[in-house]
């Protein structure tokens, strides 16, 4: 559509990307994450000039709402979670587009008023029955929705205008579940108008990945089995699981994080070089990595899940995972889990990859820590070098987002000792500010139809490839560890790295 | 912290900067940029707020080089340099070294800087007011990659607005450009909603503010249509209206905050257009430090191309000053041609070339550009140009002022 304008132009790059005539429907609009991350990001877009003129705000919930209780509800929202300072004629573009629509997921008449209420907006707010679909439900009730959206016709694109669907995690619980789930929603969406978000994937470190990666020439001739030696991915939590007991429990922090989010970090620390930026050419790279994800031949001694015992988390004294409120005292489910991959290709072979994820773990952080071999000959003596570690980079997903080099360094004075020092980037630093939350990236990506940053229908069913073995083993073999909440992780965890004589980094 | 620094020298100043650094215990920085601001007294706190709330979003070092006023001829002979340095919560995410020049050191301002810049990092110049009319070849501006003025401040923007494309060298910018942006985007964006040709198009807002002009010829470069330049009270920009062969296209700002975009054949729709504040502007100029080509291209496309232009009385005034307001006229109509050295080519302000090529202070020719007519006009059309040009500044000025004093 753009190509035609006279007024845009490649070289002209403060003209940002602004989504065309769209809006956006968020089914479960009352929940946490619609209020805390969506509705701010909204607004955020809109306050960056980032949302067409007239883009529509569709809820969809079962309370008896007004559209201006939802106004109002959206209003708050925004106020206390947006980024961005909250300023009036922002408030009062987004306002007029504002809409409610009162029913449950399995009431005919309100997707009928839903229907009404787009046709509305297309004539009211000109947004050429454009609309995306925020599907921010518990996964019972996906289908529902789903075929709603189908018998009343709302997902029948025309030719000039799009329906789009935007699913969250989880995608299925398993390899069968995930491919009906796609089954289910690739009858009614076209496989290239679902976009499934991976918040982790939004994160500018993420996308930083790539650059690092790709754009630079010293870090690719050692990102490879030559110089690597190891790869850590961690996602630590602080929190237990809180609220969530029902959701959780039967699906353990292997599924909830390592399917997803791990595996995507990484597919793109591990991956080839993309011919191109585009989606194609990046999920093919991914896919062709995460196809060649091996397992370790003894699942018993290469993977590690264990569940969080009552214990003191900084400062605050708090329960197991077994006494927590709706958890079957019996419940096998992990809260940390630990697993070795190796990836069987040119670039990879032996260099063992190793993902750990848990709740009420020592902090909440998320890092990437590529691990080098030690320099193959050294003519210091061991005294001298006692201190000094493995080289290493880091990336920071969260907090404090950047990259650390890890390197020795001479200790000032008059004998020869090397210690490990380490070189910072911060985003905080370099690019205060400026970074966008994930949220707003990726609706923004969604309106935009730009699908680079959302896993696809075969990465999703590879990496239930992946785990599934894991979970089959687990639920055959034995119980989970023990770990005092607060701590880094199970002993199990640091033995089973130990035993290839390697240990875990305390991030 | 803050160290004070009386008759120094650069050397001093990079030394005061480590020790800064050290007591305050981040030797290891992350700037990304040195931000050089030229400017005199009077502008200086609005001019250094706007860098530190900008320096947020681009943690940079920020220099600001006030060269100091010289009333009797021995101050004019004896030269001084006064350090302010900077560093932690006083100054933003970066550092800050406010530099004072007196007498003849002032007019060798690129000597005290040049020791001063981050090594391989970038530089942006940034004259508040007072631009010279070739940037590219001031001493200062020699430095940097990315040179940013600010027509709106100036005494007859429309006619600096020929300067600047005259002398334009890539690197070039001028805040009155990264103020329409929105307004770019904007009407971007309504194209992008419609399939039909643009016939003609207004361009209407506030008398001598050059960001009308320059989205006017910019529009006029991009559409190869007649674009009229009409007046209103403003603020600032007011109206945009096309012309297009399926109706017309308008987006109407009259309240300088929330406007309203109206296209034939569909619901008249709330735009968020605010006027932004200088640290913003500032902030959006350091985010890419590569040569803005369509900015270039607009600003070549010459102001006295376009139809109905609010500078009659300005042009009146050419014969006293021959070639200065020709000299645009001439270059631009083969533009795209001698881009890259207009600068030492362009003869038309021959008679002030050779001052900011060589000794120039910075501030001199603009002054000198601003003064000399300013003698010729008559005297209240001049102050009526510079209230109106000045009118947003000073505002902030006054609130920066009350800030200033708690």
């Amino acid at each position: 559509m753009s190509s035609s304008n006279p007024l845009r132009d490649t070289a002209d790059r403060r003209l940002p990307r602004i989504a065309g005539p769209s809006g956006l429907v968020i089914f479960g609009v009352t929940g946490d994450l619609s209020r805390k991350k969506l509705m701010p990001a909204v607004y955020d877009l809109a306050n960056r000039g980032l949302l067409p003129p007239g883009f529509s705000l569709v809820g969809f919930a079962r309370r008896e709402w007004e559209h201006e209780d939802f106004a109002q509800v959206v209003h708050d929202a925004v106020k206390e979670h947006a980024r961005t300072p909250f300023r009036e004629e922002v408030w009062q573009q987004l306002i007029q587009g504002m809409r409610f629509v009162q029913g449950t997921f399995d009431d005919d008449d309100a997707f009928v008023r839903l229907r009404h209420t787009i046709e509305e907006l297309d004539q009211a707010q000109g947004t050429g029955g454009n609309f995306a679909f925020y599907l921010s439900v518990p996964p019972g009730a996906f289908p529902v929705v789903i075929q709603q959206l189908k018998k009343h016709g709302l997902a029948d694109q025309t030719k000039d205008s799009w329906r789009r669907a935007v699913i969250e995690k989880p995608f299925g619980h398993d390899l069968k579940s995930a491919e009906e789930l796609n089954g289910l929603v690739h009858e009614v969406f076209a496989p290239d108008q679902v976009f499934r978000i991976d918040h982790y994937l939004g994160k500018e470190t993420v996308q930083n990945i790539l650059a690092l990666r790709f754009a630079n020439q010293m870090f690719e001739p050692i990102w490879n089995r030559s110089y690597v030696d190891h790869i850590q991915i961690t996602m630590a939590e602080d929190i237990g699981i809180g609220g969530r007991a029902g959701y959780y429990d039967g699906i353990g922090a292997a599924r909830d994080v390592i399917q997803n989010h791990l595996l995507q970090l990484l597919a793109l620390m591990a991956m080839e070089e993309p011919s191109s930026f585009d989606a194609d050419a990046l999920a093919a790279e991914k896919t062709k990595v995460l196809g060649a994800v091996r397992l370790p031949k003894d699942l018993g001694r290469d993977t590690v899940r264990a569940q969080y015992a009552a214990g003191w988390q900084g400062g605050a004294k708090v329960t197991g995972y077994l006494e927590e409120e709706g958890i079957d005292p019996n419940s096998k489910t992990d809260t940390y889990a630990a697993i070795k991959v190796e990836i069987d290709n040119r670039r990879w072979a032996g260099v063992p990859f190793y993902l750990r994820t848990g709740k009420r773990l020592g902090r909440r952080v998320t890092e990437i820590a590529v691990v080098f071999q030690r320099a193959p000959h050294s003519p210091f003596d061991t005294t001298a070098t006692e201190e000094l570690g493995s080289n290493a980079i880091v990336v920071r997903v969260q907090p404090d987002e950047g990259v650390t080099v890890r390197f020795g360094s001479k200790v000032p004075g008059t004998s020869m000792e090397i210690r490990d020092v380490s070189m910072d980037f911060a985003y905080g630093e370099s690019f205060t500010e400026s970074s966008p939350e994930a949220y707003e990236r990726l609706i923004l990506d969604v309106l935009l139809g730009d699908s680079n940053l959302f896993p696809r229908t075969e990465e999703v069913e590879l990496s239930w490839k992946i785990l599934d073995p894991i979970e089959e083993y687990w639920d055959t073999h034995g119980r989970p560890a023990q770990y005092p909440a607060g701590t880094w992780g199970p002993d199990e965890a640091d033995e089973m790295l130990e035993r290839d004589g390697r240990s875990w980094r305390r991030p | 912290m803050k160290i004070d620094l009386t008759d120094t020298t650069a050397g001093k100043v990079n030394k005061a900067l480590v020790q800064g650094r050290r007591a305050i215990g981040t030797p290891a920085v992350g700037m990304v940029l040195t931000l050089v601001i030229v400017t005199d007294e009077e502008n200086a706190y609005d001019a250094l707020k706007a860098a530190n709330d900008a320096s947020r979003e681009h943690p940079s070092r920020t220099l600001v080089v006030i060269k100091r006023v010289s009333r009797s001829p021995r101050d004019r002979t004896s030269s001084r340099l006064d350090a302010e340095v900077r560093v932690g919560a006083d100054a933003g995410t970066g550092e800050t070294v406010v530099l004072r020049l007196y007498g003849e050191v002032s007019d060798h301002a690129q000597s005290v800087v040049l020791p001063l810049l981050l090594p391989d990092a970038p530089v942006v110049v940034w004259w508040p007011v007072n631009a010279p009319l070739d940037p590219a070849n001031d001493p200062l501006g020699a430095l940097a990659q990315r040179r940013v003025t600010d027509t709106y401040a100036a005494e007859h923007p429309v006619r600096e607005l020929a300067a600047r494309a005259d002398a334009y060298t890539p690197g070039d910018t001028d805040l009155s450009w990264t103020r329409i942006t929105p307004w770019r985007s904007m009407l971007a964006a309504a194209l992008d909603q419609v399939t039909c040709e643009v016939e003609s198009v207004e361009v209407e807002g506030e008398e001598f503010n050059p960001s009308c002009e320059l989205l006017a010829m910019w529009l006029a470069d991009r559409l190869h249509v007649p674009v009229q330049r009409s007046q209103s009270s403003g603020p600032g920009l007011t109206a945009v209206r096309m012309a297009t062969t399926c109706g017309s296209i308008t987006l109407d700002r009259a309240d300088g905050s929330l406007a309203t975009l109206s296209i034939e054949g569909q619901p008249a729709r709330a735009v968020a257009l605010k006027r932004r504040e200088t640290s913003e502007l500032i902030a959006e100029e350091l985010r890419r430090l590569d040569p803005d080509d369509t900015y270039a291209s607009a600003l070549r496309f010459g102001v006295e191309r376009l139809a109905g232009k609010a500078t009659e009385p300005e042009t009146s005034e050419a014969p006293e000053a021959p070639e200065a307001p020709e000299a645009p006229e001439a270059s631009s109509s083969p533009s795209t041609d001698e881009a890259p050295a207009p600068a030492d080519e362009a003869p038309a302000p021959a008679d002030e070339a050779p001052v900011p090529a060589d000794e120039a202070p910075a501030a001199a020719p603009a002054e000198e550009a601003a003064k000399a007519p300013a003698k010729k006009t008559a005297a209240t059309k001049a102050t009526a140009a510079r209230t109106t040009a000045k009118k947003t500044p000073a505002k902030k000025t006054t609130t920066s002022r009350k800030a200033a004093t708690k």
